[in-house]
């Protein structure tokens, strides 16, 4: 019986191998094989739904053949460990033998890939994560997301040129919390501000009543908060019920907090919170119009940062793949990408040459009602914001 | 002076939530003697029927809070009845690996389901904001949780001290072949017991959404919460655990207000500290049984 089907098992392997070990070869030729790590599960999940979304998006609009190549895309499910990150990239790597590895949620999936991609030779192209130090850890490394620095400072500069003089701030305890309230702290106190009270809210965090009772007493003019995408709602909701709309403590941040995807569900309390980000999906240029409608269209909901983040790192890939003539050599496609400029639903944005880092306009944003929609209406600009996390060095 | 009160009465409130989670996970451990590591999904159940009927269908929200103890009740009672049922004579460590597996699966289940976004429940607008009591603010949804908690845990207390029932089930627990032998129907009275467990649980679930946040991992990320307050509160008795859920409650959030360097810790310390004093926890009787 056993050996019946063993033999039968057998059979069918021999019969069927071959003909997938002749297949690989055959296509492997003219295609371009990106792999993509997101997190699709977990509780960085939207990030990863955005970003393949959004590359989806793009591919249906554009095509999926550059300079006369097949673009191929292998989604993986990293769940934002990374651990996995690290396994997915090698088996894509090694087995699958992809051309790129791109995506990444959070900053440690980046930083467990980079030494891979080294190794590798092949570019590395960061969707999502934000802080500094990624692309420092590996010449293969570009970013299409954003850094904190790029948002904390300038919101950091906004606020003591236009009044908020005294600032609690409330930030998540961990890499990209800390990098926020580093840089935000650096600019606000050059400037002239002052940082009354500090407080940092573990990651895992069920209740922020605690903390935000002690941001009511300390009074000032406004509250600092970064905390990952996702607990905004909550943050906003407590922020709300503890009364500290009414008391006029403003809320600032960089613009995670006040996601576009998150943003509908937080009620009136998120009004007129000011927060320096990337993208909206009120930003205001035709291109994006029409991005936001075909998004829409598609996926039933409207794009975040995320989103935009993706549609641009697909757009980067697929422009080196046509200054390369189809060319998949590592080296070649990451010097294709330095310096090259693009207009993006977000605005004009480029790759910095020296760092392979995201160059883009940063935009002051208020939460406004429009269409009985809420959304983060764009009032003020900083044009080609670099890293300064790596400037300063 | 106001904001120490205010905290005080954010620590009741929190510590309210925490028994109304954890009070099922004391019926099932401590009276039943079974140890259930899935308690938060039930809890997780509850949070998601009630946002859906709440969000979806449109349903007032307090309609929606005792839907969501029934709808978890029935889940709980289906489960008993098919699985755990099998599990009661097996040894502690089939019965936490049985639990946590069906952890994960729920974990998987409602992500597949519901999707891993976090889900708010829509408040009716009476519900938002504070009252202003002599200065002290009192959150409004919070005070909804002290009420309502404080009567279920009165009710519960009721039910297990002075009903027909209550001492049925102690019957059950302590002896079941003598019980059995009275007539008591066991197996319907453990599987009554457990479905109310689970039924608490789905309420706690539910009130939680507002204050905890609710998404796929809930049973994961707050199972160390509940095992905390049953530890701590000794698992013999109702009062137990509801007094050290008042007590970490208040110690969690005025750890958080006044040492926010050391907030999350501060619950930990209270339960090493409580436990090396009393290793039974609280009002624990001696383990043996």
């Amino acid at each position: 019986m056993f050996n019946r089907r063993k033999m039968l098992l057998w059979g069918a392997a021999s019969a069927v191998l071959p003909g997938l070990c002749a297949s690989v070869p055959a296509w492997a030729d003219d295609a371009v094989k990106i792999g993509l790590i997101l997190p699709m599960t977990g509780g960085q999940a939207s990030t990863g739904k955005q970003i393949d979304n959004a590359i989806k998006l793009y591919m249906q609009q554009k095509g999926d053949t550059v300079a006369g190549k097949k673009i191929e895309i292998i989604l993986k499910d990293d769940a934002a460990v990374p651990d996995n990150t690290k396994r997915l990239a090698q088996e894509l790597i090694v087995n699958d033998k992809v051309n790129f590895i791109a995506g990444f949620g959070v900053t440690p999936a980046a930083l467990a890939a980079a030494p891979l991609a080294t190794q590798a030779k092949i570019p590395e192209v960061v969707m999502a994560a934000g802080t500094s130090i990624i692309t420092e850890r590996s010449p293969y490394i570009v970013r299409t997301s954003f850094t904190l620095a790029q948002s904390s400072t300038i919101i950091g500069d906004w606020a003591v040129k236009n009044g908020i003089k005294k600032v609690a701030t409330l930030t998540s305890d961990y890499a990209p919390g800390n990098d926020a309230l580093t840089f935000f702290k650096q600019h606000f106190t050059a400037g002239g501000g002052e940082i009354v009270e500090e407080v940092k809210v573990p990651l895992a965090n069920p209740d922020f009543a605690p903390f935000l009772q002690r941001m009511k007493d300390s009074k000032p003019d406004a509250m600092f908060v970064f905390v990952p995408a996702g607990q905004g709602g909550n943050f906003m909701k407590q922020y709300a019920e503890r009364g500290l709309d009414k008391s006029g403590i403003r809320v600032i941040g960089p613009g995670d907090v006040m996601d576009d995807d998150l943003l509908n569900n937080m009620g009136d309390a998120a009004l007129g919170a000011v927060t320096a980000h990337l993208y909206s999906a009120a930003h205001p240029s035709a291109m994006n119009k029409e991005f936001v409608a075909a998004y829409k269209k598609a996926f039933g909901n409207r794009p975040g940062f995320m989103a935009v983040s993706g549609y641009d790192g697909i757009h980067l890939i697929y422009d080196a793949l046509k200054k390369t003539n189809g060319a998949t050599d590592g080296d070649k496609l990451i010097e294709a990408m330095k310096g090259m400029k693009w207009e993006s639903p977000r605005g004009p944005i480029s790759i910095d040459p020296e760092t392979r880092d995201i160059v883009q306009n940063i935009y002051i944003r208020k939460v406004e009602k429009v269409d009985g929609e809420l959304y983060n209406v764009e009032f003020a600009t900083f044009e080609a914001v670099k890293d300064s996390g790596k400037t300063k060095r | 002076m106001a904001s120490i009160l205010t905290n005080f009465f954010d620590g009741v409130a929190y510590g309210m939530l925490l028994f109304v989670l954890a009070c099922g996970l004391a019926v099932t451990l401590g009276l039943m003697n079974f140890v259930n590591l899935a308690h938060g999904a039930f809890a997780m159940a509850g949070g998601y029927i009630c946002a859906v009927l709440v969000n979806n269908s449109g349903w007032p929200f307090f309609a929606g809070l005792p839907l969501a103890f029934v709808g978890s009740a029935v889940i709980g009672i289906a489960l008993e009845r098919t699985l755990y049922r099998h599990l009661y004579s097996r040894s502690h460590l089939d019965q936490v690996l049985f639990s946590i597996g069906l952890v994960f699966m729920s974990v998987a289940a409602v992500d597949y389901i519901m999707g891993s976004s976090r889900v708010f429940i829509k408040l009716p607008v009476a519900l938002e904001g504070q009252i202003d009591l002599f200065g002290v603010g009192i959150g409004r949804y919070r005070l909804m949780i002290v009420v309502i908690c404080g009567l279920l845990t009165l009710a519960l207390q009721l039910i297990l001290a002075k009903t027909r029932f209550g001492s049925r089930l102690r019957a059950a627990v302590d002896d079941p072949r003598a019980a059995i032998g009275l007539g008591i129907n066991v197996p319907q009275v453990f599987a009554f017991t457990f479905a109310f467990g689970c039924g608490l649980a789905g309420l706690g679930g539910a009130l939680s959404a507002e204050i905890l946040g609710l998404d796929p991992y809930f049973p994961l990320k707050f199972m160390i919460y509940f095992l905390i307050v049953v530890t701590v509160g000794g698992s013999s008795s109702i009062t137990g655990p509801f007094l050290a859920s008042l007590l970490l409650g208040i110690a969690d959030v005025a750890g958080k207000y006044y040492v926010p360097k050391l907030g999350p810790f501060v619950i930990y310390t209270v339960m090493i500290v409580i436990l090396l004093w009393r290793p039974n926890g609280l009002f624990g009787r001696t383990a043996a049984r």
